[in-house]
């Protein structure tokens, strides 16, 4: 069915919403990236809800439920088993949640370096891909025929 | 009023196009309505930084997530299974992914062979030359030789195996298992105006490059130029009939959302398995009052949609990921009966070649597979450009119960009633789907995969759209004849999937090409006799 018309987060839905993003993806010195809660990372989530706005609405409402208050008052510990209940619900609002994150979170520069990959759309460069060792078909092309025989009508 | 036309056709997608290029040579004067607009390449989603986001937006397989002013709702909520459609010229063309088998002969002859559903009034042979031309129209890519089919001749080379097609390749020799190069509608040469693949890997909504076939690029610049005429933006809301239960035309809203009426000789439909029965259910009037052409009953019911489970897993080494077209081989080793299993019918295994950046992560997240937290980096990199994934494409058959009516509530941006559709997978299907799950689990095992999971309806999970006014030689149980003409409304045509008496276990667009093709040639053969 269609999506409800598109509206904005409240701030307190964008404080949980950032908090959301801190924990799903931190920031790691291991790997040298940005976590989702970086600045120009988080202003792309804001900026891009688009149509899922309601959905993500929606799912901060869960998450706010689960918390008794908002998401973003909890301490640590007590943010950690409120995440693990919402995620355990599954469901299309976690879903939803999950993808507004990672989508921009996949996407930035410094991310997209730290995978060995250069930040480019694909076109108009695109790709390289190896033809392969066609002699690999060499035993299916010796088989007899796979297709059943019809009877005549 | 509009000038009258010889023949009008009703959407500009697969078959549509098909049919509009194929009456050309006719010098009929043949107009086409299309609710979508023209597609420009530069719009296409890889272009933008944003390519992987937009297939959750403005490029959605579903036309109700998609929701852009050309496309209409379709209340889904019964259904496990989502309808995949575009609204453009071109129609679904746009927005698929090019992979292009065709039925195979036993197909077609489903009740003597299998003893289920029915047999079709046409058969391979029949349709065989029409596969070749579409080939050649459409500028398929393959190889000749594969023991599944008989012999074919797809105009250009196959896309290359890559390092993931050499990870199934291997295995399936292992196995000791069928598999060939897929047929693909991607050019790997130039090709008819068209250049060849740069492997942009995103094909399904849109191919900047213009590599991949789509109708607007293939059929539609040949049939304007033969002097067929093509009006966008134009939705139509009914099909209109005489006193004598003839088609006259159809009443339309044109981009600026005036009402026209459009009158023709002969009408032909084109608007895929839900449009086709939403409009003739649409079109009821005192004479059809259940709907136009519809006096056996069937027009809507026999749905089906393809269930297609998904199985994946994780090498250790980078493969080819998203930077290649996402189709690579097929699999026909359990494509026929066998009556060992607990089946009948079978389906054919599509290997993919992995998914991009965000797409992984997004997937994997749903799946569990990625967690929330520090694990998430390590993680994510153990699965990036790793992936192996299997589609096993089932044959649906046909029960009235899976069905297109009139939603009471829902209605497009004219008001015109939505369709509402009801499906379910029944239980010769399910035991197939568990089969192909666990052959594919097999397959991904011998390739040294690990950390397999499994998707039995996935997120954008597609559903051709087929059965919805069959063919038939008998009145009472089917819509159109053997050569698409309604057996109600003797100037009226179907030629998109709808007409399908079985699904066989391939993505449709081949034969429903091929279908349309013969349809319009049979059209020609008949000129003089056409409403005898």
């Amino acid at each position: 069915m269609r999506n409800e018309p598109e509206t904005t987060l409240s701030t307190a839905e964008t404080r949980d919403l950032h908090c959301v993003a801190t924990m799903m993806v931190p920031p790691s010195e291991a790997f040298g990236v940005p976590g989702a809660d970086d600045a120009t990372i988080f202003a792309d989530i804001t900026a891009s809800l688009g149509r899922d706005v309601a959905a993500v609405r929606q799912a901060l409402a869960t998450l706010a439920a689960l918390s008794g208050t908002a998401f973003a008052n909890l301490d640590a510990t007590r943010r950690q088993e409120v995440a693990a209940m919402f995620q355990a619900r599954g469901g299309t609002a976690s879903e939803t949640l999950s993808r507004v994150i990672l989508q921009c979170y996949y996407r930035d520069d410094r991310v997209i370096r730290s995978l060995g990959l250069e930040p480019r759309p694909p076109f108009p460069k695109g790709h390289t891909l190896e033809q392969g060792d066609w002699s690999l078909l060499d035993p299916v092309r010796a088989r007899p025929k796979m297709w059943r025989d019809v009877p005549p009508r | 009023m509009n000038e009258m036309v010889d023949v009008l056709i009703i959407g500009s997608g697969a078959s549509g196009a098909a049919a509009a290029w194929s009456l050309a040579d006719t010098k009929m004067r043949i107009l086409c309505l299309e609710q979508g607009d023209w597609m420009k390449q530069a719009d296409f989603p890889s272009n933008g930084r944003d390519w992987e986001a937009r297939r959750y937006a403005d490029f959605d397989i579903s036309p109700n997530r998609r929701a852009r002013p050309t496309d209409y709702p379709v209340n889904d909520d019964n259904s496990l299974m989502k309808v995949a459609n575009f609204n453009a010229v071109g129609g679904g063309t746009i927005m698929y992914t090019a992979h292009f088998p065709r039925m195979h002969p036993s197909d077609f002859r489903v009740k003597t062979l299998d003893g289920v559903a029915d047999d079709w009034p046409v058969d391979y042979q029949t349709l065989e030359p029409f596969f070749e031309e579409n080939d050649r129209m459409m500028g398929v890519s393959g190889l000749a030789g594969d023991p599944a089919y008989p012999p074919r001749h797809p105009p250009m080379p196959p896309l290359p195996l890559g390092k993931t097609g050499t990870r199934y390749a291997h295995a399936m020799n292992k196995l000791g298992w069928h598999w060939w190069p897929s047929d693909s509608t991607i050019a790997t040469t130039e090709y008819d105006g068209r250049a060849p693949c740069i492997n942009l890997g995103h094909c399904t909504p849109g191919c900047t490059q213009g590599a991949k076939a789509s109708t607007d690029i293939t059929y539609w610049p040949h049939a304007i130029r033969a002097g067929v005429e093509l009006r966008p933006r134009c939705r139509v809301r009914e099909i209109t009939t005489n006193a004598q239960g003839l088609a006259t035309g159809a009443i339309y809203y044109d981009a600026d959302g005036v009402e026209q009426f459009q009158p023709a000789e002969v009408v032909i439909l084109a608007c895929n398995g839900i449009g086709t029965p939403r409009l003739l259910l649409n079109s009821a009037s005192s004479r059809f009052p259940n709907g136009l052409a519809n006096s056996s009953g069937l027009v809507g019911k026999n749905l089906m949609l393809h269930p297609w489970p998904q199985v994946r897993g994780y090498v250790d080494e980078r493969v080819d990921g998203d930077h290649a077209p996402m189709l690579s081989l097929w699999s026909k080793e359990f494509y026929e009966t066998d009556p060992t299993r607990d089946f009948v019918r079978g389906y054919t295994m599509q290997f993919a070649r992995g998914t991009g950046v965000v797409n992984e992560a997004v997937t994997s997240a749903a799946a569990g597979l990625l967690p929330w937290g520090h694990d998430h980096h390590r993680i994510y990199r153990d699965l990036l450009y790793k992936r192996l994934q299997i589609g096993i494409a089932c044959e649906d058959l046909p029960e009235e119960h899976n069905r297109v009516t009139l939603d009471p509530v829902l209605k497009d941006s004219h008001g015109i009633p939505a369709p509402r559709i009801d499906y379910t997978i029944s239980e010769n299907t399910s035991r197939m789907m568990e089969h192909g799950i666990a052959r594919a689990t097999e397959i991904l095992t011998a390739a040294g995969a690990t950390n397999l999971f499994t998707s039995r309806t996935i997120l954008n999970s597609p559903g051709h759209l087929l059965g919805t006014a069959r063919m038939g030689n008998d009145p009472d149980r089917s819509v159109v004849n053997a050569w698409g003409r309604c057996h109600d409304v003797k100037n009226l045509f179907i030629v998109d999937g709808s007409i399908w008496v079985t699904s066989g276990g391939v993505n449709p667009t081949s034969t429903i090409q091929a279908l349309a093709l013969y349809i319009a040639d049979s059209i020609k053969q008949r000129l003089a006799t056409l409403f005898d």
